[in-house]
Formats: C-alpha cells, sequence, structure tokens
C-alpha cells in the first residue's frame, strides 16, 4: 500500500494560523485612494506534517493559489502567522528568507510557462545551484542534474534539449526536477496536473507519490479537482471564499463530508460509471461563487446553501474541532 | 429505427503545416439518432475537435481541408450544399456551443441582442418579438433576472452565465442537433454540473440531439448514451456508453479508465498510467496510432492499421486484438 499517512506523532513542518490576505482595491485616477479589499485569504489555519501531502481545494477564488503563494512568503501577509520547521517566517525579509526557500520549493500548472524557453534543460534544473552556490564546480553540476532527471523519469541526454522540445508531462517532470534540486523539505504544488492530458496524469500523480516515498518529502497539494486531490493527499482542507470550511482524512471527508459545500462539490463531481450515475442522486447547487470584494454575512455559504437557517444568514460559524481529528465550520455541526 | 438524424461517412479532414500535412481527422464514421446524445471522447490532438467543426464546415481553408466523406444531416450531404445552404443551417437547425463563452461572444453587442439575432435571421421574426423570444429563452435557461439582463454586455456576466446565455442562443431556432465543444472545461466544478444538467435538461425538452465533446470520462458516464474514443485522428472504439464502460473493447479505452481517480474507489491506491506520450499527427506510425503506448502491441500493431469493426452488433473496435480483450 502505497504512501500510507504518516502518524499524529510526525514533526509539523508546517504550520498556519490565522492567516490573511487582504488586497486593497484602488479608484481614482488622480487622488488614488483605497474603496475596498478583496479578502483572498481570510482567517486560514492548518499543520502539515513531514511526510505528509495535504490537499487544499476549492473552486476559484476560494484562496487556494493565495494561501500558497504567502506561505512561500511571494506576496505580502495581512495577518496571521506562517511557521515553519518551528521558525516563524512571517516577517522575514528577503535576505532572511534566502535559506528558507532552499527548503520550501514550488511545482506550478503551467509547464509551459513556468520553464524559460531559451534555457537548456539542464540550465533549468541546475540553475537553483547557480543561485545557491554548490561545491564541487562544473563536474558536480553535471552529475547533480543528470541524477535529478532520472529521479523525475527523464533521460541524461535530455539534459542539451529545450523546453520546447518536451511534451506537457516531460515539462511538467523538469520543473518537479528542478523544485527537487535543493532537497527541500517541502513542495507546493499548484494545480501541478491539470494542464496535462488524462493519460498523462496519472504519470505525474504517480511520480509524486513516489517521490515522496523515496525522498520523505511534504507536498501541499492546491488543485479543484476534488477527485485527484483525494487520490493524492492523506488530508484535505476544502475552502471556499477565503476560508477553509472542512478539515478531515481523505477517507472521512469522502465518506462523511460534514459541511453542505463539502457535500456539494462531492456531488458534482460525476463518477465514470453509467451504472453508478443513473442511481446517483443529482442533487447540485444553484448560483455561483459571490466576489470575494464582498463576501456574504454570517457563513459564506448560506447563499448557495440547501440547508441554510436564520442563523447562517448573521452569524459566522467558527471552525469547530471534531473527533478524528477534523474540523468542520458549520452550524449544523455546532 | 428510421434514417440517422446524422450520417458521419468516412470523414477525413487534413491540416497543411510547416512539418508537412497532417491528418487530423481519419476516416471517421458514426451515426446520431434524433434526440440522442452521443459524446466523442479523446485527448488533446484526437480529432475530436476537428471533427464537429468539419461537420458544420467550420474549418479554416486553406490552411484546413476537409478531404473526403459525407456529412448527412437529415437526407441533405452539408459537404455537398453550397455557402448559403450551409449558413442557414448553422445556428438554425444544427447550433454550436464552444469551450470559451467571452470569446464566442460578441462584447460590444447586449445578451439579447445575440440571442435574439439568429431568431431574427433564420425565423424572419420581427426584433421586437425576437427580443422578447431572447428573454424568455434566458429564464429558460434559468439565468437569474432574466428580464432585465437581455440588455447585458457579456463582460457583466459571470463566466456561467456567459455559458448559459450561449445554451439560449443554441436554442433559439429550436435546433434539431446541437454541438457543444468541451463546453464546461472553463468552469467551477459546482457551475460544470449546472450547466451540463441545463444542457442535458434542454435538449431532452426539445427533443434535440446532442454531440457533446469532452475529456472528461464522468462527464460521459453521467450524460450520454452512446461514445465514440478517438485517438490520433480515428475512431477506436464506439458503442452504447453503458457497455463500453462495462466492456472496453480498445486498450486505449481501458488504460485511459485505469488511469482517473475515482471518488468511489479507495484512495491510496496506485493509479495504472498510460506510459509513453500523446502522438504527433504529423509522424503516426504505419499500424495502430496507439501501439507505441500499448502494451499488447505484437508485431501486426506496427504494420498494419487495425480496421473499426463490431465486436457485437453495436459495440466496434478499432484493435486487432478486440475479441481478446476484457478489462
Amino acid at each position: 500500500m502505497p504512501s500510507s499517512a504518516p502518524d499524529a506523532s510526525s514533526e509539523t513542518v508546517l504550520e498556519v494560523r490565522d492567516l490573511k490576505v487582504h488586497f486593497p482595491v484602488m479608484a481614482g485616477a488622480v487622488m488614488r485612494k483605497q474603496v475596498g479589499s478583496v479578502k483572498a485569504v481570510d482567517g486560514v489555519s492548518f499543520t502539515v506534517r513531514r511526510g505528509e501531502t495535504l490537499g487544499l481545494v476549492g473552486e476559484s477564488g476560494c484562496g487556494k493559489s493565495t494561501t500558497g503563494l504567502a506561505v512561500l512568503k511571494m506576496l505580502d501577509i495581512t495577518s496571521g502567522h506562517v511557521v515553519f520547521e518551528g521558525e516563524d517566517i512571517t516577517n522575514h525579509d528577503r535576505a532572511r528568507m534566502r535559506p528558507i526557500r532552499r527548503r520550501m520549493q514550488m511545482v506550478y500548472q503551467d509547464p509551459f510557462g513556468s520553464l524559460n524557453p531559451r534555457m537548456k534543460v539542464s540550465e533549468i534544473v541546475g540553475e537553483p545551484f547557480e543561485v545557491h552556490g554548490l561545491p564541487g564546480g562544473r563536474a558536480a553540476y553535471r552529475e547533480k542534474v543528470a541524477k535529478l532527471l532520472d529521479m523525475v523519469g527523464l533521460l541524461p541526454d535530455m539534459a542539451d534539449r529545450y523546453p520546447h522540445e518536451f511534451s506537457g508531462g516531460q515539462r511538467q517532470r523538469i520543473g518537479i526536477a528542478r523544485a527537487l534540486a535543493l532537497e527541500p523539505s517541502l513542495i507546493l504544488c499548484d494545480e501541478p496536473v491539470s494542464a496535462l492530458d488524462v493519460s498523462i496524469q496519472a504519470q505525474v500523480v504517480n511520480l509524486f507519490q513516489e517521490l515522496q516515498e523515496r525522498l520523505g518529502l511534504t507536498y501541499v497539494f492546491i488543485a479543484h479537482d476534488l477527485a485527484v486531490v483525494r487520490h493524492i493527499s492523506h488530508r484535505i482542507a476544502v475552502m471556499y471564499l477565503g476560508r477553509i470550511v472542512e478539515i478531515a482524512s481523505r477517507a472521512e471527508l469522502y465518506a462523511r463530508p460534514l459541511h453542505p459545500y463539502t457535500q456539494a462539490l462531492l456531488a458534482a463531481i460525476p463518477i465514470p460509471d453509467p451504472e453508478i450515475e443513473a442511481g446517483r442522486p443529482q442533487q447540485i447547487i444553484t448560483g455561483e461563487v459571490p466576489s470575494a470584494m464582498r463576501p456574504p454575512p454570517g457563513c459564506r455559504f448560506h447563499t448557495r446553501c440547501p440547508q441554510a437557517m436564520d442563523v447562517c444568514k448573521t452569524v459566522d460559524p467558527p471552525m469547530r474541532e471534531m473527533e478524528g481529528g477534523r474540523a468542520v465550520a458549520c452550524h449544523l455541526h455546532q | 429505427m428510421g434514417a440517422p438524424l446524422l450520417s458521419v461517412k468516412n470523414l477525413s479532414t487534413e491540416f497543411r503545416t510547416e512539418r508537412g500535412t497532417v491528418k487530423a481527422v481519419d476516416d471517421v464514421s458514426f451515426d446520431l439518432a434524433a434526440g440522442e446524445t452521443l459524446a466523442i471522447v479523446g485527448e488533446s490532438g484526437s480529432g475530436k475537435s476537428i471533427t464537429a467543426m468539419s461537420i458544420l464546415r467550420l474549418i479554416p481553408q486553406p490552411p484546413g481541408r476537409i478531404t473526403s466523406g459525407e456529412v448527412v444531416f437529415d437526407g441533405q450531404d452539408l459537404l455537398k450544399v453550397d455557402e448559403s445552404e450551409i449558413r442557414a443551417i448553422r445556428g438554425n437547425r444544427i447550433a454550436m456551443i464552444f469551450q470559451e463563452p467571452m470569446s464566442s461572444l460578441n462584447p460590444s453587442l447586449t445578451v439579447g441582442l445575440q440571442i435574439a439575432e439568429p431568431i431574427n435571421l433564420h425565423r424572419k421574426t420581427p426584433w421586437a418579438a425576437a427580443m422578447d423570444k431572447a428573454a424568455e429563452l434566458l429564464a429558460r435557461v434559468r439565468l437569474p433576472d432574466a428580464k432585465s439582463r437581455v440588455k447585458s454586455y457579456p463582460h457583466q456576466f459571470s463566466g456561467g452565465m456567459r455559458q448559459r446565455a450561449m445554451i439560449a442562443m443554441a436554442l433559439a431556432c429550436q435546433p434539431q442537433l446541437i454541438i457543444a465543444d468541451e463546453p464546461t472545461t472553463a468552469l467551477d466544478v459546482t457551475v460544470q454540473a449546472q450547466i451540463l444538467a441545463l444542457l442535458k435538461e434542454v435538449t431532452r425538452a426539445a427533443n434535440s440531439a446532442l454531440i457533446l465533446i469532452t475529456h472528461d470520462l464522468g462527464v460521459v458516464a453521467r450524460y450520454a448514451d452512446r461514445v465514440c474514443v478517438m485517438y490520433g485522428g480515428r475512431i477506436v472504439e464506439a458503442g452504447p456508453a453503458r457497455e463500453i464502460y462495462a466492456r472496453p473493447r480498445h486498450p486505449y479505452t481501458i488504460g485511459l479508465m485505469a488511469s482517473i481517480p475515482r471518488l468511489d474507489q479507495e484512495a491510496g491506491q496506485r493509479l495504472v498510467p498510460i506510459e509513453g506520450q500523446p502522438p504527433n499527427l504529423a509522424k503516426l506510425p504505419p499500424g495502430c496510432a496507439f501501439a507505441p503506448r500499448c502494451q499488447r502491441a505484437a508485431d501486426i500493431c506496427r504494420s498494419e492499421r487495425p480496421p473499426l469493426v463490431q465486436t457485437t452488433p453495436e459495440h466496434l473496435s478499432a484493435c486487432h486484438f478486440h475479441a481478446q480483450l476484457s478489462a
């Protein structure tokens, strides 16, 4: 059985506490002033243990990618804390982030846009060594690159080719090799397979899992496809409009989803079997995700929730810890 | 069963590129009955979209060219009619819905006007009445505030609302056939489900046939009556949806099903990917296009192209070893 979940005693690699990322909205051509803010991430907390994959799932505008970028300190954090390997990095400046960034890497969605077309694969994968300095000079460098390419299932002679000579799946492997170069402990993967063809997605998903077992990597896996997220993650946080609404182990989340939004997401995803689909109740929620500039009062999901009560319209439900290490923010479960 | 509504026979479409001529669609044949939903499934470059565009003669010429075949729609070969006749059919008796609603709507015209236009054009309905009809159609696709939204511009709509407007436009002239090319790929998961359910509901109510082009095997399972699986420009397997999922008879279909994670299966198990890369249409192998990635490939697969043959009266497979395959 591959990638069994690390036990609760494993060390915490990443802790995010009440993270908020608000983007100012400006208006006026001459007298520019702030007229509001987009609350892209609005009070998000979670922990990730060593060797674990935490899935962040949700629809556009839920804040999953912004959360990833904030953890990497690639944008300004409004409030809250990000603690990486025991060190609070929330207020670290660039210089202090430099050694941290070696241990925290990112794999992007677009395997076409994230690789420099003018660089050879060996330069792309080896660039982190140049930036952070690798002892041993050129020979050590070539050897390292060859080892990394092998690790992600690419051939050594591919090192001297350019990105355009590769297919989408191969480019994503190049991106993964680059992320692995400095032996990070945490990799944030932002929709790493959603741009790939179906038959190629499985290759890359399997590669992520193999690397995790071999290298003991920790992943935060950000995606909108709940079937993929559930497949690769040990625990899953479901996000809606800047908040986590439910967090649970993958088994619990599917067997016993508590939040109506989690239930709606699960119901929306068809199962590739016509027999099963024919007997499945089709409960499709109405409406679309509201603007993050003006999130609804009370529970942010109440405007679309089939079970909304009066209290949901006014009172924001807090996250409540439940047994089995899961938590949910819903008035039905207070 | 009488004559099918649409009968595509031996359709081939080529594109001239810098690297030579590419056969994007190669000898594709299928039938579609009135009121039926057919899914054409495939990955990028499989020829699924080019097949749909060839049916409506929307292939840019040059570099594209339909080299052979027939597209018989309601007794008439659409490849033989002149330009004015095909225009009278497009948007009228056959409507098309595209993946990107923003790029298929005119940003400088109101949504209502764009829905009313085909009604005015094809049905000669006066503008005022056509605009009323547009509001009615927007209500039918359950656009909130349909009456006042007729005067909105596309940019004032969300992605889901735009796709609803596209469906309203497609329904405007009560087409016998709607072709939807990845209609929900750009949308959020919950909105995807809404739009597909709506599309299925309105086509059923109007008894329109639907060709649904998609890469998503889950969507096919939920909505399609019949399926054509395409690979490298050809149909490799076709048949009733239930039959294809229960007893796939082509290694590519079997491979696709094993490679996707399913919500109803135990998580954490290894997926079984299809090794290798999708085919390069400019350099297709002489035999079966899937042979380089097929674990069952034998010598014959690398030299001889397998014909699409019946494995049962309703189920077709283009594999030399279809009789030995059972998933």
